[in-house]
């Protein structure tokens, strides 16, 4: 066995005995913080390793499990895509190891029963280890299913408000009809192949058609659990409101790994593409993008908003991978490279800010209970570290030069504008809107974190708790520190990334980006590099060198210095927490000019005692449009079914009997 | 890449920094001259920031650190993306740093904390200054981009040193995409750098600040920087319309009196297009904030249809 492999059964192991462990925690509390988390962090931690080294080693490692049926043994296959994917689930998880402990100590005083947190959550990282490294579809849907139901579980945490059982029962719905359809999509790909595992599948020749059904299956399937529009409105409802850590699990993991799925099956297993899907792909992506980020702008609730997030950015995931199927299929296969890159470099980026902010959402509800956006205020200097920190969190998901979320994009735009070499014209047209729509979304993204920041870290606090908020314990902040190091480095160490990166395509399409790297540790040139070029180090390095010449004009003179005074109010009134623009109002000018997107209701409504009231609520339309006939579809069949419910148990009878007959019949 | 170009790149990016403040007082003095008044003295900027630097800082009570830091990292930010920007000559070393996507990167980085510092002291004009701002970047930023991957597609590269070597040593054609493309970067410049007729730099009525809502708190040498930034990225604009739409006279070797050519190519567009914007500036007025995005999308929808002429009639072509 290899070292790779034994590290990550070490760490499937571990998150296994975490589980195991966490359960008792309902007798004795402090367990959970004492050895549950710790566990659940090296799991993470052995993960992250196994990962790295099956990545930087390049080898296919496959071994049989002695579990499972008898002439079915369990296939498990570590190859450097499944690897990437290890590294992204260990070093959120590792993060959280070091965050939990402090997080689950201020529940240990409630009635949370904490031996189901710790328990569900072990078995949550079990299972997403499990199905990246599935190789055959029986052990891949076991492995799903338990990521999926012990995940239900933890929506399902706080129980007591009825919203979020509804938000549970959502989650578990969804889960399941998307588990469906991923079920059907590979029992086509092992009806056609004779067989479960996936070295059966990947050998078989599908027709076009077939292979469109299995591309279908495989896109709405993965996509109900990565949250792509119009299947999305479960997502921000379900991922806020499991406790902060796991929320960060969710929003950052537990989508990847629904990536992973929809590449191993579409980009590995079905092998030949078609140039349709990547246009179908292409886009959902582009309007998955643009919708999450709209919504997001129009919500003031911290981790609903960052819920919207990840749609936004499952939508950029989906759009480089939705420009590398295109330029596949038609034989660009440089240019498919570069932008399956792009889509898992991406990925990784989206894992670590993603974490990074919903700890961060996580240490406000900690110090001061609060969610709602409009209750904040001044937090940078109630909580310097953990502001510094979410403020590296929006740089980088902002998509801003040096962090790393801007590397993800700049490598997506570079390959859409390379379709100038497409031969159709009408697929030359539609790249660039797409690339139009990501730069949109790009700069809305903004938008929104200067309101998530400014409203939350910034001005004066809006409420009692929040003025008296406290630091968060150490160990908070060092998960939170850990994950923003990295978006700085992965944002400077561009070209060490995708030099990691470049295993991924050159064992699952058969080639690299030679030219990516070619330059040197300096310069990232993904194509040529007359073509593009970008030099992450040196842009710091500039920054810091013109920023210390800056500095030093100004200060060794030894200039007038800095007075403090009362903020200018005109000569009115001084201002106060109340004047303050809030989140609905600083995004009030975007929700005008797209206010057609958005289902809004606006009223001023006088109260009794004659004072006014202004009520604002936006509305996801997805519910309408897509989820609420759906609905009435099944209530109205289900109306109909209930006709056979006449009471008189001999009616019952006769109906089993019925049926019975009939499948004797089929099956004779 | 050796070291006297690397100088040579410094040169121009202290250069940006020299030159644009002469930038807005040469614009000054010729909105001055069509109001049929005398006007500042075209160095009166300098004159400006140099007072301004020697002046005292007076921060707020409520401000946070990002309120200090803001200054810095926005002219930083700027310059930096000034720098990458070929003035005088093509193929300095620091164009191959960052391309044209970095250069809005960074122009979004400055934006980004100018918007933070605006919120930072929590008064009502910082918060609708900054909620302004980033509904008009929001819809400039594609726009430029749009106009942007125009001409990168024409020359098959995003690198700006690359665009103005393929303009020069194309055979000339005049292509409907540029056309488009030069329509919609310059009401992105207009929008972005806060021109009339979507902001009005000499404004002070609060209702309809939005760059000078967002620095209404600064003074001192915080705000000489601010100041200076906003040149620096009138300059940048006014740099990239000139020298990729109109790139002859740009320095193609490093000989002295290529430089000195370069030099005054520059300085002779760029008055050109200073009094073309004073024009436009004294014709038109500023509009309703929410005519802004009308405007706005009218770049872009010209961008867009640069980008589909190039894809469509061009690229065989």
């Amino acid at each position: 066995m290899s070292a790779a492999l034994l590290l990550v059964a070490t760490a499937v192991g571990l998150a296994l005995a975490s589980a195991a462990v966490s359960l008792a925690s309902g007798a004795w509390p402090s367990v959970l913080r004492r050895v549950g988390m710790p566990l659940f962090g090296l799991a993470g931690l052995a993960a992250f390793a196994g990962g790295l080294t099956a990545l930087v080693q390049g080898e296919v490692v496959t071994a049989t499990l002695p579990l499972g049926l008898p002439w079915l043994h369990w296939q498990i296959r570590l190859d450097a895509l499944a690897g990437f994917f290890l590294v992204v689930i260990g070093v959120v998880s590792f993060a959280v190891g070091l965050y939990g402990p402090a997080y689950v100590r201020g529940m240990e005083k409630g009635r949370d029963p904490l031996a189901a947190l710790g328990g569900f959550s072990g078995l949550f990282l079990a299972g997403m280890l499990l199905v990246v490294l599935a190789a055959d579809a029986f052990v891949f849907m076991i492995a799903w299913e338990i990521m999926s139901l012990s995940s239900y579980f933890l929506v399902a945490f706080h129980h007591e408000n009825s919203a979020n059982r509804r938000a549970g029962f959502l989650y578990l719905l969804m889960a399941h009809v998307g588990g469906l359809f991923i079920l059907l999509g590979y029992a086509v790909l092992a009806g056609f192949g004779g067989g479960f595992e996936f070295a059966v599948m990947r050998s078989v020749e599908l027709s076009p058609a077939w292979a469109s059904v299995v591309f279908g299956l495989a896109f709405i399937g993965f996509g109900m659990k990565a949250g792509l529009v119009p299947l999305h409105a479960w997502l921000p409802e379900a991922h806020p409101v499991a406790p902060s850590h796991i929320s960060a699990l969710m929003s950052a993991v537990m989508l990847k790994v629904a990536v992973y799925g929809f590449i191993r099956v579409v980009f590995d297993l079905v092998g030949e593409v078609h140039w349709q899907w990547g246009v179908v792909v292409l886009a959902v992506g582009s309007i998955t993008a643009l919708m999450g980020v709209l919504y997001a702008l129009m919500q003031h609730d911290l981790k609903r908003l960052l819920a919207y997030h990840s749609v936004e950015n499952i939508g950029i995931i989906f759009i480089g991978l939705g420009l590398s199927l295109l330029f596949l299929a038609t034989g660009h296969s440089l240019l498919g490279v570069l932008a399956l890159v792009a889509a898992l470099y991406h990925t990784i980026n989206h894992a670590l800010f993603k974490g990074l902010l919903f700890l961060g959402a996580g240490a406000i509800l900690h110090s001061a209970n609060e969610r709602d956006l409009g209750k904040m205020g001044g937090l940078l200097r109630r909580m310097p570290w953990t502001g510094f920190f979410f403020l590296v969190g929006c740089i980088s998901i902002a998509a801003l030069p040096p962090f790393n979320g801007f590397v993800s994009e700049w490598l997506t735009f570079q390959s859409a504008l390379q379709a100038w070499q497409l031969e159709s014209g009408v697929l030359r047209s539609l790249v660039p809107i797409a690339a139009a729509m990501l730069a949109l979304t790009g700069a809305l993204a903004a938008a929104c974190f200067v309101k998530v920041y400014g409203v939350a870290f910034l001005g004066q606090p809006r409420s009692r708790q929040v003025r008296h908020a406290r630091r968060v314990p150490f160990g908070m902040r060092v998960g939170q520190g850990l994950l923003a190091a990295l978006c700085l480095l992965l944002g400077v160490l561009p070209t060490v990334i995708v030099g990691l990166l470049d295993a991924i395509p050159r064992q699952l399409l058969g080639e690299g980006l030679p030219h990516a790297t070619a330059e040197g540790w300096l310069w990232l040139t993904p194509v040529a590099p007359d073509t593009a070029s970008y030099s992450a180090p040196l842009v710091v390095l500039l920054i810091a060198v013109m920023a210390g010449l800056a500095w030093w004009v100004w200060h060794a003179g030894g200039r007038a210095g800095v007075q403090r005074c009362d903020t200018w109010d005109c000569g009115f009134t001084p201002p106060g927490p109340r004047m303050q623009y809030t989140a609905p109002a600083f995004a009030q000018p975007i929700r005008r000019v797209f206010g057609s997107v958005f289902a809004i209701e606006e009223a001023v409504e006088r109260q009794e005692d004659g004072s006014q009231r202004y009520r604002l609520a936006v509305r996801d339309r997805a519910w309408n449009l897509f989820y609420v006939p759906v609905v009435r579809a099944v209530e109205a069949s289900a109306r109909q079914v209930a006709r056979l419910q006449s009471g008189s148990l001999r009616v019952y009878l006769g109906w089993t009997l019925a049926t019975l007959l009939v499948l004797l019949w089929i099956i004779s | 890449m050796t070291a006297s170009h690397w100088i040579l790149a410094a040169v121009q990016a202290l250069l940006y920094l020299a030159l644009a403040p002469l930038l807005a007082g040469w614009l000054r003095k010729v909105k001055a001259w069509l109001q049929n008044r005398r006007g500042a003295p075209v160095l009166q900027p300098y004159r400006d920031l140099f007072k301004l630097m020697h002046k005292e800082v007076r921060v707020a009570h409520t401000a946070s650190p990002v309120f200090t830091s803001a200054p810095y990292i926005v002219f930083v930010a700027t310059w930096l993306a000034a720098a990458t920007l070929p003035l005088l000559a093509v193929d300095l070393p620091t164009a191959a740093i960052a391309d044209i996507i970095v250069l809005a990167g960074l122009l979004g980085l400055a934006r980004f904390f100018l918007a933070l510092a605006g919120m930072d002291v929590g008064t009502p004009f910082g918060g609708m200054g900054a909620s302004r701002e980033m509904m008009i970047s929001t819809l400039a930023e594609p726009a430029m981009l749009m106009a942007v991957f125009t001409l990168t597609m024409t020359a098959h590269s995003t690198n700006l040193a690359s665009v103005i070597d393929f303009q020069l040593t194309s055979d000339f054609t005049l292509r409907p995409s540029y056309l488009f493309a030069l329509a919609a970067l310059v009401l992105v410049a207009l929008a972005e750098c806060g021109r009339i007729p979507v902001d009005n730099p000499t404004t002070h009525l609060e209702l309809t600040m939005v760059h000078e809502g967002m620095i209404l708190e600064y003074s001192g040498r915080h705000l000489a920087l601010m100041e200076w930034a906003a040149q620096v990225k009138l300059l940048l604009f006014g740099v990239l319309l000139v020298n990729i739409f109109f790139p002859w006279g740009i320095a193609q070797s490093f000989a002295p009196a290529a430089l000195a050519t370069g030099l005054g190519a520059i300085v002779l567009k760029l008055g050109v297009l200073g009094i073309f914007l004073a024009v436009g500036e004294t014709v038109l007025a500023k509009m309703r904030l929410f005519r802004a995005p009308a405007f706005l999308n009218l770049a872009l929808l010209l961008g867009l249809l640069g980008l589909l002429s190039y894809v469509i009639l061009e690229v065989g072509a």
